[in-house]
């Protein structure tokens, strides 16, 4: 058990600190930084799956005006390290997917730039390729692992024969599409050398990982790689591991020498270029008693992944772990296809892997006539199921209990299509949230008093919108027993302390306790009068909790869902979600990350689908205009609360993190109430007006 | 080839020579280094580059420089008053309309265009009364603000700011 941190600052509701300068507009972001004379460069991709680069003309591409350099596979430097694929820039003269980059061109303006990319000619030998996702395929593979290192297949008890004797069964396959992160900052890096440094202006979500994965590519010491992300438009994770434009911005820059390069993605290359959610399959087997307690629970879950680098998606993890069943299975396979690479997208696992046991548990409760809030209480686990674990806090049953009653769920008739109002069928849904507390090794902070009562706090930490400016200058502020305006927070530099990357919801886990840390050795060392110039530090310190608790977060997300009698047409008017999520350090921001990611699943439940085209092995709709994603006009009304959670156990702040667990159960509650509201059950995402006509 | 113009951004005269096929959104961005309109899409389909052309909202990536010689920019950095902020930018630190904030500055510039147009009595697709003064209501909000994407999904704080600034 940690010592939980008394509290003046925390709990508190400062407005955003870095709010003025990004309300003026006046925050630097990745290609906002202010460089002497840059050049720009332009990616060439690749037109084919599959395939061998057997040529590249930039002689048109070359003779335009302006053009400085153009890198191929024929005559690009040699890099230090190919070990991760993805990263291997101009290294082989292979094509592993569609949109892969074959050629870059750097030019004096970016109109130079794009002209002579649209001028270089690759000639690729093409090979059959296959972008095939479905459970038809006789070469699905087990992975050795799933994304977090967890395992493939689990198995408890005996589920055949439970679900043999269970009254009450349901055997039903869902699926969730293929969806692009699609930040609005595009992937960006302006990059410099100097005497053998390299400098990155980066859209990132980690600086010290990104300097890691640089110095390994270029065979640096990673001392001499230096990464400025002070604002990053976004992420969902798509920057929160390293793509190669990273590699070619550097790349470029060398070909270049004294000059500095900036690179941005275009919308339509983020498609292919910076990973995505794999589109998933998820069969789920339930059986109950008929006093609606499960027997058994099984999730079969299939992902695409590349075949140039492994990712596979943990969609049957949260299976794991969220309701009692004495017998239960799960399993994970993958098809490795001729398609980008997948990678983390906002909840990797648990966003996806919610859905489809979210609405089967609807559909079962529906069955037996069991309200599905009541159905849930009843699946209560009293200790992790999988792990025999008790728990550190586990609050679900207070969300759904305080959901039903904020919404106004006791009044509600279940018998579906039973109410129309003014040409809409009206029906109410509700679905689980979970997330797990992660926490990232691999952080430390240093503490310096620059004044009288003022202190500098330095950790390479990211803010991606999370709020980390302000947030964790106040754990800080608590940690040193001081105001907030005392405390001056610097991050997202690899000038600061390491830090590990934004994600998994583990920032202020990972980053908040070590900032204690070093509040404790800067106190125990000069105590609370410190002269100017003391300075301390300190690393993450270890949590052991884990090796005796489960440690996650929970929520209950309540939909009301119109559907249009004639057209079929879908509306969400109303979301409620309450969160159990530990301490909330920041209730403005925290109800703006919660919000924000609920509306992030109502855009997957209703919008969001990157149709990919098998023939091609790319995604077709690879803009705004036609990949869509939710605008002001389809989110009318959604409301975030939580309940109060005290847990000892998590870390020195009791927070669970909150960035991800918003957009888990949000897509299951939406078909739920579509179901209720028509009597038609929609189990393949997005859903659209197709389903109910 | 390249054109020479003369644009007035955020209260500044500024000259310059730009490429024919140069955007009014790298103009300002690349050749005057005003930073505050962003480039999300490069196809008008996201609204992150809004900017106040001769007082009404615009995007900026989808129309050249060389078309706006003699033109007045406001961007969202000219909207404040150097550390006083505007009253739409101070509803939407209020209200955390933001997260990431590489949409904000087009949301504000575009909010500062919805209250002028209501005011001016320009219907919307959801304005009922055709005839009379425009009421801003939620919904007018909502769909006039529907321009500017946010991926952070801050869309119902942004209609909470938006109301407030039009007090």
């Amino acid at each position: 058990m940690t010592d939980l941190l008394r509290t003046r600052v925390l709990g508190q509701s400062p407005r955003r600190v870095d709010g003025p300068a990004k309300v003026t507009g006046t925050a630097r972001y990745a290609g906002d930084q202010h460089v002497v004379d840059p050049a720009y460069a332009h990616l060439v991709q690749a037109e084919a799956a599959r395939g061998v680069v057997t040529g590249v003309d930039v002689s048109a591409a070359r003779a335009v005006d302006g053009v400085l350099a153009v890198l191929t596979p024929d005559d690009a430097p040699r890099l230090a390290s190919t070990e991760d694929a993805e990263l291997a820039a101009f290294q082989s003269h292979d094509v592993a997917f569609r949109g892969q980059v074959v050629a870059a061109v750097i030019a004096s303006t970016r109109e130079v730039a794009r002209e002579a990319a649209a001028l270089v000619r690759v000639e690729i030998d093409r090979q059959p390729h296959d972008a095939h996702l479905g459970t038809d395929r006789d070469d699905l593979y087990a992975p050795e692992k799933v994304n977090t290192g967890a395992e493939t297949d689990t198995s408890r008890g005996d589920v055949a024969t439970a679900l043999a004797h269970s009254p009450f069964t349901l055997d039903q396959t869902y699926t969730t599409a293929w969806y692009n992160n699609n930040p609005m900052e595009p992937h960006t890096t302006t990059a410099l050398w100097l005497d053998g440094d390299l400098a990155l202006y980066e859209s990132t979500q980690g600086v010290h990982t990104t300097r890691e994965a640089m110095a390994k590519v270029f065979g640096l010491d990673p001392e001499r790689v230096h990464v400025i992300a002070p604002h990053v438009g976004g992420g969902f994770g798509s920057k929160g591991t390293p793509h190669v434009h990273t590699v070619i911005a550097a790349m470029a820059a060398r070909a270049v020498p004294g000059t500095p390069v900036k690179l941005a993605l275009t919308r339509q290359q983020m498609f292919s270029l910076v990973g995505y959610r794999t589109p998933t399959i998820q069969r789920v087997r339930l059986g109950c008693d008929a006093a609606g307690r499960l027997a058994s629970l099984e999730v079969d879950a299939v992902s695409q992944t590349s075949r140039i680098k492994e990712f596979a998606e943990q969609t049957a993890v949260p299976a794991r772990m969220m309701y009692a069943a004495p017998n239960r299975r799960t399993t994970h396979r993958l098809a490795a296809l001729d398609v980008p690479v997948p990678s983390w997208m906002r909840a990797p696992g648990e966003c996806p892997g919610m859905f489809g046991p979210e609405v089967a548990m609807d559909e079962l409760a529906n069955a037996c006539g069991i309200d599905p809030v009541e159905f849930r209480v009843r699946n209560e686990p009293d200790v992790e199921p999988e792990s025999g674990k008790p728990f550190s806090s586990r609050n679900l049953v207070a969300c759904l209990r305080e959901g039903a009653r904020r919404f106004g769920w006791e009044h509600r008739d279940p018998t579906p299509r039973a109410r129309v109002e003014s040409g809409w069928f009206v029906g109410t849904g509700v679905a689980a949230s979970t997330y797990p507390v992660n926490r990232t090794p691999g952080s430390a902070a240093t503490i310096r008093c620059t004044g009288p009562r003022r202190y500098l706090v330095r950790i390479g930490a990211a803010d991606l919108g999370t709020g980390t400016w302000t947030s964790l200058a106040q754990v800080a502020a608590d940690a040193l027993g001081v105001d907030f305006a005392d405390v001056e927070l610097r991050i997202g530099d690899t000038a600061s302390p390491k830090a590990s990357v934004a994600g998994g919801s583990s920032g202020i886990t990972s980053w908040g306790s070590t900032v204690v840390a070093a509040a404790e050795a800067f106190r125990e060392e000069f105590g609370d009068d410190p002269a100017e110039g003391d300075e301390a530090g300190a690393e993450m310190p270890g949590n052991d909790a884990g090796d005796t608790y489960a440690m996650h977060a929970f929520g209950a997300q309540f939909a009301e869902v119109r559907v249009h009698v004639d057209t079929g047409e879908v509306r969400v008017p109303r979301l409620l979600g309450v969160f159990a999520v530990g301490r909330v350090v920041n209730p403005r921001l925290a109800r703006s990350q919660l919000v924000g990611g609920m509306t992030m699943g109502l855009s997957m439940a209703l919008h969001e689908h990157s149709v990919p085209d098998e023939r091609f092995g790319h995604v077709v709709n690879h803009d705004f205009a036609e990949y869509h994603i939710a605008t002001n006009s389809d989110v009318p009304h959604v409301e975030a609360h939580w309940v109060e959670e005290h847990d000892p156990h998590t870390n020195p702040m009791g927070t669970k993190g909150i960035g991800e667990i918003g957009i888990v159960g949000t897509a299951a509650a939406i078909v739920n109430a579509a179901h209720h509201a028509t009597g038609v059950r929609v189990r393949d995402l997005p859903v659209t007006l197709d389903h109910f006509l | 080839m390249d054109g020479e113009i003369e644009l007035r951004v955020d209260g500044r005269r500024r000259r310059l020579r730009v490429d024919t096929r140069t955007t009014l959104l790298d103009a300002l961005r690349d050749g005057i280094g005003a930073n505050a309109p962003k480039k999300g899409c490069d196809h008008g389909q996201c609204g992150a580059c809004t900017v106040l052309l001769d007082g009404r909202r615009a995007i900026t990536c989808l129309t050249f420089a060389v078309a706006h010689d003699g033109t007045e920019v406001t961007t969202a950095e000219g909207l404040a008053d150097g550390e006083r902020l505007h009253p739409v930018q101070e509803a939407f630190l209020e209200r955390d309309a933001l997260q990431c904030g590489f949409c904000t500055p087009g949301q504000v510039c575009s909010a500062i265009g919805v209250l002028d147009e209501a005011a001016a009595g320009h219907p919307s697709v959801v304005t009922e009364d055709l005839t009379g003064p425009v009421e801003l209501t939620d919904d007018e909000i909502r769909e006039r603000m529907s321009g500017n994407l946010c991926r952070c999904g801050a869309y119902v704080a942004i209609v909470d700011a938006v109301r407030d600034g039009a007090r």
